[in-house]
């Protein structure tokens, strides 16, 4: 395992580019490994939690929260993702949402070598519709984060945040 | 059953400076409303958003109340929303929702338990404070100053005669007036949001 994979991408790093990027939403439905994050959202006030069943529904959720002003953040999985295209493909990038989606890359590997088909589409679904992505493997990365939130800004379109290893170390 | 149109002209009287979503109501709603600016018929981005999309407007903009005209289609698509919309308790969010028991714009097939599902069982069952069916114009005239002037979230069914549409989709008249992003811009530039 590299130094890298070891130090991990901690939760408070996360809470922290939220803060630092003016996140007043977290639309979300909980990862395999997010509880610790979710209690640090909790807790923080901040942030408004908006709990979705379906993915797809973050999407819509994110847009009108958008439209309303205030600054979206998408957390899902990669498995969630993949469910949510015609809802990224109409509301996102139909109305042009500037929007961070964090999404954990479950299954994903750095060798490339990998058993779980839900890492082999996740770029390749992204790509599809155009999203650019930024991986993040541990705190070192973090940056990447705000420069998703620069980009979608910028351009008024979804950009994608992969955490490798799906928040490895988040579960305390 | 009642005519979305004329619904939609009763609806208006009360409507105020409400922000209105008119989701598959828009095509009526774009030639009744006097505040354009206030309006975002964005027509159907992607099917079973509506109501979500809607929450996320009320939820941005608590200060405003925000009116959605959904439909029987959408919320069976989407219906885990309800139970979102139930825990963020948004007072601002009026609820309604077209109920043509059809398909309507894929030709008139009908939704599932097109005939005998409650919607309003559903709404209240996920935790809405208030909900209501009405199946004719005269009850909804009755009730909706009732309905608007209490706090949301207020989940209201409507029974509307359906509106089939069997051309190609390419053939259709396209009664929107403005792009889907053109509409946010309006409505942001209306509440002075910037960008």
């Amino acid at each position: 395992m590299s130094e890298i994979q070891r130090a991990g991408l901690s939760p408070e790093t996360v809470l922290a580019e939220m803060k630092k990027n003016g996140v007043t939403h977290v639309v979300w439905l909980p990862d395999s490994e997010t509880n610790w994050l979710y209690l640090l959202m909790k807790a923080e006030p901040s942030l408004t939690l908006v709990g979705v069943n379906r993915e797809g529904l973050a999407f819509s959720a994110a847009a009108g929260i958008s439209a309303g002003g205030k600054t979206p953040l998408i957390l899902i999985q990669n498995t969630g993702l993949m469910e949510s295209g015609d809802s990224l493909r109409g509301w996102a990038l139909g109305l042009s949402i500037p929007v961070v989606l964090m999404v954990g890359y479950r299954g994903w590997t750095r060798h490339g070598v990998n058993t779980d088909t839900a890492a082999t589409y996740t770029e390749r679904f992204l790509n599809a519709f155009g999203v650019n992505y930024f991986l993040v493997e541990g705190d070192d990365d973090a940056p990447r984060i705000s420069i998703a939130f620069d980009e979608a800004k910028k351009t008024k379109r979804p950009v994608a945040v992969l955490v490798a290893d799906e928040y490895h170390g988040f579960n305390r | 059953m009642m005519d979305t149109a004329e619904m939609l002209k009763i609806f208006n009287r009360y409507r105020g400076n409400a922000i209105v979503v008119p989701g598959r109501g828009g095509r009526h709603w774009v030639r009744i409303s006097d505040q354009p600016n206030r309006d975002l018929p964005l027509g159907d981005p992607a099917m079973g958003g509506h109501a979500s999309f809607a929450m996320g407007l009320a939820l941005a903009q608590p200060g405003q109340r925000i009116v959605l005209f959904d439909s029987d289609g959408d919320v069976q698509m989407g219906m885990g929303i309800l139970a979102t919309i139930a825990e963020q308790q948004p007072r601002n969010f009026y609820h309604f929702m077209l109920d043509n028991e059809c398909y309507a714009t894929t030709g008139g097939q009908p939704v599932p338990q097109a005939t005998t599902i409650a919607y309003d069982a559903i709404a209240r069952a996920c935790g809405y404070p208030r909900a209501y069916a009405y199946d004719n114009l005269e009850t909804f005239a009755i009730n909706v100053e009732r309905i608007l002037s209490g706090p949301g979230p207020v989940f209201t069914a409507l029974k509307v005669r359906p509106e089939v549409e069997n051309e190609p989709i390419g053939s259709r008249t396209k009664w929107r007036t403005r792009t889907q992003v053109q509409a946010v811009l309006d409505l942001k530039k209306e509440l002075g949001i910037a960008g």
